[in-house]
């Protein structure tokens, strides 16, 4: 990494660490938000990026996260700091099944992600019809006003601010030690060719599951912060396809395979999601938001199908490809 | 098991199998697309949608009923999907899937939110009089909505299968499915082929979505609900046959009908998407389909 | 790396019904080069691909060392010591020529740089070393060629099978080739099969020839004794003067 880049980082992660000091509640929730979809973006770009597996079913790793820690608090009192490992367990068994069921039966491309999309759908009517996770009706975490009390995740958005921020510090320190190390180099040559990678002892089933599991570990914490930030969970909207598909786009959009492209990603699509809502709410005609949004995702896959922090990291001199 | 309930059960079938015969034809235009371009068609379902608030919109301001709008609306898809495919889709038919699919889903959110904004959220239905007629067959009463639209989509779905077997272009289209560098090296002109294709494909869900707003109303929010089914049919029904997509239809049709009875509209998914994980594993072609190299 | 001993016996491979190869033994002594010719379409890739784990046999067995290889995956008959190359070259076309190798050499070393300073060895012995961070996709057919060998070498194997390595190549660059691998062999004991039309390199490479055709095993023996084989003259060489 350039001497120039580093330091951009540090100085952005300086300005990271004291912003809830500088921007006001509405600024903070859109850095959250942004925080969390770098994140979540991230996860979902080692099983993509990296292992080369379109998924559509992430929710499922999320929702699972979110409904495994949030049950446990509301039933057992178990804080989400030990909740969230029988969260990631529950989750890697899961994305275990489907990565084993996919690469075992060589599904790939738009026929694998078919199968996440079922597995996700197949969860969420399930939750839907269980009692213990509050069934269609919904889970629901006590909010106590005034009370700051970390161990439990109850507090006001600069608690779950710096817990975000943490997490994707943490989730992209991760990924670049990942794609220096075997695993990643290994990573590398199964996107590039699979088969001639085996022939040089690459063991690509065990790489690609791999990916899978700590993909699916890393989106089920996110699903634990989720849970825990908004208090509620909804199998409608914690498994759907909908919150599925918004995982993938700051990866796609900031630039697959890399290590800036979800932050970038995040950065452009939640700023210009704010913008268009409050366009929208001007114009007041149903649905010009998206609509503003669609053209967006269009004009940029056109121009930029590789992503857009590529091209910025090109335009500035940065780095080359890991 | 008592005989009111196995007439129910029967009539629930036979209902099922009518819809399921649109659902086919919806499938059928997925079917082409994918199966001769590869290319995965997200916004495959907003097509169908916008079929049925053209035909709604014919309806409700000149009286036009669907099966007399249908033809037109075939035809305007057909121009717009060549048009479509000629200029946006093309360069994207040998990118990676996730590229595809990103394109895709934005053209589909902007015809989605597109209609949203034209015609509002609530849902619109067309009122006609032969909703009020059946057909006996023995004990069964079978709506003659359901037996008209079941009755066209077959016979476009006909139409279709002559295109494909006898007419130049239809084999042209076949062969570069099959063969994509062997028909460049014979001299045809694939993209154009491509683009005829993708303007078939959407000419068959146009035409669906015209027959579907006879039988249900149509909300700018169940687009995404139809691009699934599609693919659930086209891949149990199995890729690249016709046949398949509209046995695909029908079964997915009839699982509606029986879940609908035994009232559990959850059951009907489950089944779907139950079924679409073992033909995923078990027989990735599909029912009917031919073993493909992937 | 000394080499290892290869035992084919009677090895058969049947694709839906249409039989590929069958009943095909020979043996490549630990150390020596060995070549595998005949006619297009006889089976020759589809030997190399069952030693090398890409296809289970339908019938018979692969031996290195006394173990059986047959059955294994591509990645585990690697680590038993087998390296191969490809007949229509597959580099990791996004990466550098030093980075395709390192992948080979991360197979026994497992720290980057190890694998790194391994692999920077290797390109220097086969000439590459200049171009090492050029994208593969970049090089042209030869260098492409030499790519291919570095990163099977790099997994330092016992067995290199070598499919077509010379199709392609000019004259002055195949003996370069042939001039590479046989100081490989003397050096290293490195045992090697290869697959070839270019008779030229089989001539100056290869201790033992076999021949098959359609599949089965047609004839074996020494350079001298194959090029006066009538069943391999009508089948393949023809009338045509070898070097």
């Amino acid at each position: 990494m350039s001497a120039r880049l580093l330091a951009g980082l540090a100085i952005l992660l300086a300005l990271l660490l004291v912003a809830p000091a500088l921007l006001g509640g509405y600024g903070l929730s859109v850095l959250i938000l942004i925080l969390y979809f770098a994140f979540v973006g991230q996860a979902w770009n080692i099983m993509m990026g990296f292992a080369g597996q379109l998924s559509l079913g992430h929710a499922l790793y999320a929702g699972l996260g979110g409904y495994v820690a949030a049950g446990l608090y509301v039933h057992y009192g178990i804080g989400p700091w030990a909740g969230v490992f029988v969260a990631i367990t529950a989750a890697v068994a899961a994305g275990s099944v489907i990565g084993y069921l996919g690469f075992r039966f060589s599904l790939a491309g738009v026929y694998f992600a078919l199968l996440t999309i079922a597995f996700a759908e197949f969860t969420r009517i399930g939750f839907d019809n269980w009692s213990w996770s509050g069934g269609s009706g919904g889970l629901f975490l006590k909010v106590e006003r005034g009370v700051t009390d970390l161990a439990n995740l109850r507090g006001g958005p600069v608690l779950f601010y710096y817990v975000i921020l943490a997490l994707t510090v943490g989730a992209f320190g991760l990924c670049h030690l990942l794609l220096r190390s075997r695993l990643g180099r290994y990573w590398l040559a199964i996107r590039e060719d699979a088969e001639a990678a085996q022939a040089v002892g690459v063991p690509v089933l065990r790489c690609k599951m791999l990916a899978v599991m700590i993909s699916a570990a890393l989106t089920a914490i996110a699903g634990v912060w989720n849970a825990f930030y908004y208090n509620n969970l909804f199998p409608e909207t914690a498994f759907s396809i909908g919150r599925s598909i918004e995982m993938t786009l700051s990866p796609i959009i900031g630039g697959l395979g890399t290590l800036g492209g979800p932050l970038v990603g995040a950065v452009v699509l939640t700023s210009l999601g704010e913008l268009f809502t409050s366009v929208g709410e001007a114009l007041n005609i149903p649905g010009i938001k998206q609509i503003f949004y669609g053209l967006a995702l269009l004009v940029i896959i056109m121009y930029r199908p590789a992503g857009l922090w590529p091209w910025i990291a090109a335009r500035l001199g940065l780095e080359r490809k890991p | 098991m008592t005989a009111d309930f196995l007439l129910a059960l029967s009539q629930a079938i036979t209902k099922g199998l009518l819809t399921g015969m649109v659902y086919g034809l919806m499938a059928l235009g997925l079917s082409v697309i994918f199966g001769v371009m590869r290319v995965v068609n997200f916004a495959h379902g907003e097509m169908m949608m916008i079929g049925m608030y053209l035909a709604w919109a014919a309806f409700d301001a000149l009286q036009i009923s669907p099966m007399l709008s249908l033809p037109l609306i075939a035809l305007l898809f057909f121009g717009a999907g060549y048009l479509l495919q000629r200029s946006l889709i093309q360069p994207f038919i040998n990118r990676p899937e996730h590229q595809q699919f990103l394109l895709l889903l934005a053209v589909a959110t902007l015809i989605a939110n597109g209609c949203l904004a034209i015609a509002g959220p609530d849902s619109r239905t067309i009122q006609l009089d032969s909703q009020f007629d059946s057909y006996e067959l023995g004990p069964l009463v079978l709506d003659a909505v359901r037996v008209h639209a079941a009755v066209v989509a077959l016979l476009i779905a006909a139409l279709l299968w002559l295109f494909f077997t006898h007419t130049r272009t239809g084999k042209a289209i076949r062969a570069a499915a099959d063969n994509h560098m062997g028909a460049l090296v014979v001299g045809l002109d694939v993209r154009r082929l491509y683009a005829v294709t993708f303007g078939i494909g959407a000419a068959c869900v146009g035409a669906a979505g015209a027959l579907m707003i006879t039988v249900i109303p149509v909300t700018p929010f169940l687009a995404g609900d139809y691009t699934l089914l599609a693919f659930v049919i086209v891949i149990v029904g199995g890729l690249g046959s016709m046949t398949g997509a509209l046995l695909g239809g029908l079964l997915i049709g009839v699982s509606e009908a029986v879940a609908g009875l035994l009232g559990d509209p959850a059951l009907k998914s489950m089944f779907s998407f139950g079924l679409l994980i073992v033909v995923l594993l078990l027989r990735p072609q599909g029912l009917l389909g031919r073993k493909e190299q992937r | 790396m000394s080499g290892a001993r290869l035992e084919l016996v009677g090895l058969g491979k049947s694709f839906r019904g249409l039989r590929a190869v069958h009943d095909v033994s020979f043996t490549v002594p630990a150390g020596t080069i060995h070549a595998l010719i005949g006619p297009n379409g006889a089976g020759k890739t589809t030997i190399f691909n069952m030693i090398a784990g890409v296809h289970a046999p339908s019938a018979g067995t692969v031996m290195l060392d006394g173990q059986r290889i047959s059955g294994l995956r591509p990645d585990r008959v690697c680590a038993a010591g087998v390296g191969r190359t490809f007949q229509i070259v597959r580099p990791f076309k996004g990466l550098s020529v030093l980075e395709n190798v390192t992948i080979g050499a991360l197979h026994r070393h497992s720290h980057v740089a190890e694998a790194r300073d391994a692999a920077a060895s290797i390109l220097e012995r086969l000439g590459l070393a200049d171009r090492r961070h050029q994208l593969a996709e970049n090089l042209t057919l030869p260098d492409r060629k030499r790519l291919e060998v570095a990163r099977a070498l790099a997994t330092e194997p016992r067995l290199l099978l070598l499919d077509e390595v010379m199709a392609g190549l000019r004259p002055t660059e195949v003996d370069v080739m042939v001039a590479f691998l046989r100081e490989l062999n003397a050096r290293t004991g490195l045992t090697i099969l290869l697959i070839e039309h270019v008779m030229r390199a089989v001539m100056a490479l290869a201790a033992h020839i076999t021949v098959v055709s359609y599949g089965e095993k047609i004839a074996e023996g020494t350079p001298q004794e194959i090029i006066r084989n009538k069943a391999v003259l009508d089948v393949y060489l023809g009338e045509e003067e070898v070097a």
